[in-house]
């Protein structure tokens, strides 16, 4: 059982999945509650464009695929103040177009395929000391940004109408928390890969969702749900010899199918109760009577 | 908006307004001094909202000035249509959202906010849902919640956009008591409101709204005019005045009253179950 924690890559790979899943979690938490799943989908994808770049002009990979990425989101940003636009349709043009230029410098550039596999479909056992310190380093600024930005992104996502009218610099917020899930889709983009990175923003605040009507708990729920799935992924991942980035997510997906068919149970359960308990005072007034 | 030291709490003069270069509202010329008690109306789409939301400074300025007086605390309840219901936020929670300066970049409330929120959520009388998630109230109950987000700032200008839409009699009634309770305790008040039997009519100051302009400011005795009501509305209506109470209907256009008249009180008036009917000698009484 402990065989996993013997070796120094598998050692790195659980701690930057126990990151990345709590840091994708926390983020993800504002994107299924602003419904913004599809611009972390999107991003991915663009961001993916930016890797590529950076890999065949050997410039620094987190660097570069964070320019690209905050370039993306100032992009979508601007064609999405144009009302004949719209925010969906901006983010499917600008992200799908990020995406296709590294599909093509892929085509121009073959000696790279396999480097282009692992930001595809995560590369976590690659992991090394440096990806982990810059991984480290980039979750602690995002969580520090999101310590900052609490109290008006809460307001924005729960009333943004009316955050105006309190102060709250909504475009700003907005600016700031997007460039907070391009700097998240990075981190986790060696750890889950491209295709990946949506669930894991999506699926540990979801099911937080399910157990929970109260958002401090629900943020602390999805946080932790996101940080032992991602754990647990990589070190199941050992055992199935599967890639640690689809274990992760299934590992995720399965957390939810249980919740979601506790919740089925419970609430069928809460019925039969209720039901019995309707079948009682039904019975003791007939006796009454 | 300009913010200068003016005796009016709010200054618009010869101001036009509106969203993406859309004039919405134009020539508006509209004092508010402090401790008023005011209510806009007019019909749907008319720039009630409008007009309520440049006393925050938002919507854009195309013409005129617009003055607020100098450290104007502003306190606004939205239409509650505009929230998402979907997020899981408890009635606390929400009306400490209004206090968001204090300890602005803390994610977590200190006990003297705790403590305030309580003190206005009892004044409000929904302290006992305090840990409720809002989505489970009633419509009452949602707009009190948002009011004590705006009171827990302490405002001296409180703005609300329909506060009694979607709410039962009893409970209109409630909130316009504790509105009235705060403007007697010194807030200027200004609401939206389309109810004109059951809310305007009560206001001692109204500010009519259609053709995109100002079509009347004054007490309702004033404002709630036959020829004010049909240009603003389109429509005929029927204007009734009984003591200090004025009541308006739509009418069709081929019936009594159609042509701008103000009508007497009708002689025979129908009290259903009110309880000392029995002194309404005079009335032809169906008791409950």
């Amino acid at each position: 059982m402990l065989e996993p924690f013997e070796f120094g890559f598998m050692q790195r790979a659980m701690i930057a999945a126990t990151l990345v899943g709590g840091v994708t979690a926390a983020v993800g938490v504002f994107v299924i509650l602003r419904r913004l799943a599809y611009i972390g989908h999107g991003l991915a994808h663009s961001i993916f464009g930016g890797a590529v770049v950076s890999f065949t002009i050997g410039f620094n990979f987190f660097l570069g695929a964070s320019l690209w990425g905050a370039f993306s989101v100032f992009l979508i940003n601007q064609a999405a103040r144009r009302r004949q636009i719209g925010g969906d349709a901006a983010i499917g043009i600008i992200t799908t177009a990020a995406f296709a230029i590294g599909i093509a410098v892929i085509s121009r550039a073959r000696s790279f395929t396999r480097d282009f596999e692992a930001a595809l479909f995560g590369e976590i056992l690659g992991i090394t000391n440096q990806d982990l310190y810059v991984t480290a380093g980039m979750v602690l600024l995002i969580a520090i940004v999101m310590f900052l930005l609490w109290k008006p992104l809460v307001f924005i996502t729960f009333d943004q109408d009316v955050a105006t009218s309190y102060g709250i610099s909504v475009r700003w917020v907005e600016a700031i928390f997007s460039l907070a899930l391009a700097a998240t889709v990075v981190a986790a983009l060696q750890v889950l890969g491209v295709t990946l990175i949506a669930a894991a923003l999506v699926i540990p605040p979801v099911v937080a969702r399910l157990l929970t009507d109260s958002f401090p708990r629900l943020f602390v729920i999805a946080v932790v749900i996101g940080a032992l799935t991602g754990f647990l992924g990589v070190y199941v991942s050992w055992f199935v010899d599967v890639s640690s980035g689809a274990t992760v997510v299934l590992v995720q997906s399965a957390v939810f199918a249980l919740t979601l068919g506790w919740g089925v149970l419970e609430s069928r359960r809460g019925f039969s109760a209720a039901r019995r308990a309707e079948r009682l005072a039904g019975l003791e007034r007939s006796l009454n009577d | 908006m300009a913010t200068v030291g003016v005796d009016a709490l709010v200054e618009l003069q010869g101001v036009a307004l509106g969203y993406e270069g859309v004039v919405a509202l134009r020539d508006v010329d509209v004092s508010i001094a402090p401790g008023e008690l005011i209510g806009i109306v007019g019909p749907s789409g008319c720039g009630k909202t409008t007009l309520l939301r440049s006393l925050l400074g938002e919507p854009e300025l195309y013409a005129g000035t617009a003055q607020v007086a100098d450290n104007t605390r502003v306190g606004y309840v939205p239409q509650v249509e505009t929230v998402d219901w979907n997020f899981p936020i408890t009635v606390e929670q929400v009306a400490m959202l209004g206090s968001w300066r204090t300890r602005r970049w803390l994610p977590w409330t200190s006990r003297a906010e705790r403590s305030r929120a309580r003190v206005v959520l009892s004044q409000l009388g929904i302290a006992d849902l305090a840990d409720r998630p809002i989505r489970a109230l009633s419509g009452g109950q949602q707009q009190r919640t948002f009011l004590a987000r705006a009171l827990i700032r302490s405002p001296d200008l409180l703005l609300l956009d329909e506060p009694t839409s979607g709410v039962d009699i009893k409970t209109r009634h409630e909130i316009l008591h504790q509105l009235a309770g705060l403007n007697t305790a010194g807030v200027t008040v200004v609401l939206t409101t389309h109810d004109l039997n059951g809310v305007a009519s009560h206001l001692p100051r109204l500010i009519a709204l259609g053709e995109q302009t100002v079509l009347a400011d004054g007490p309702p005795s004033e404002v709630l005019q036959p020829d004010i009501l049909e240009r603003a509305y389109g429509q005929p209506m029927l204007v009734v005045q009984s003591g200090h109470e004025t009541y308006v209907l739509p009418i069709p256009e081929e019936a009594p009253g159609a042509h701008g008249d103000v009508l007497p009180p009708p002689e025979v008036v129908n009290v259903i179950g009110r309880p000392d009917s029995d002194s309404d000698s005079d009335s032809t009484s169906d008791h409950a």
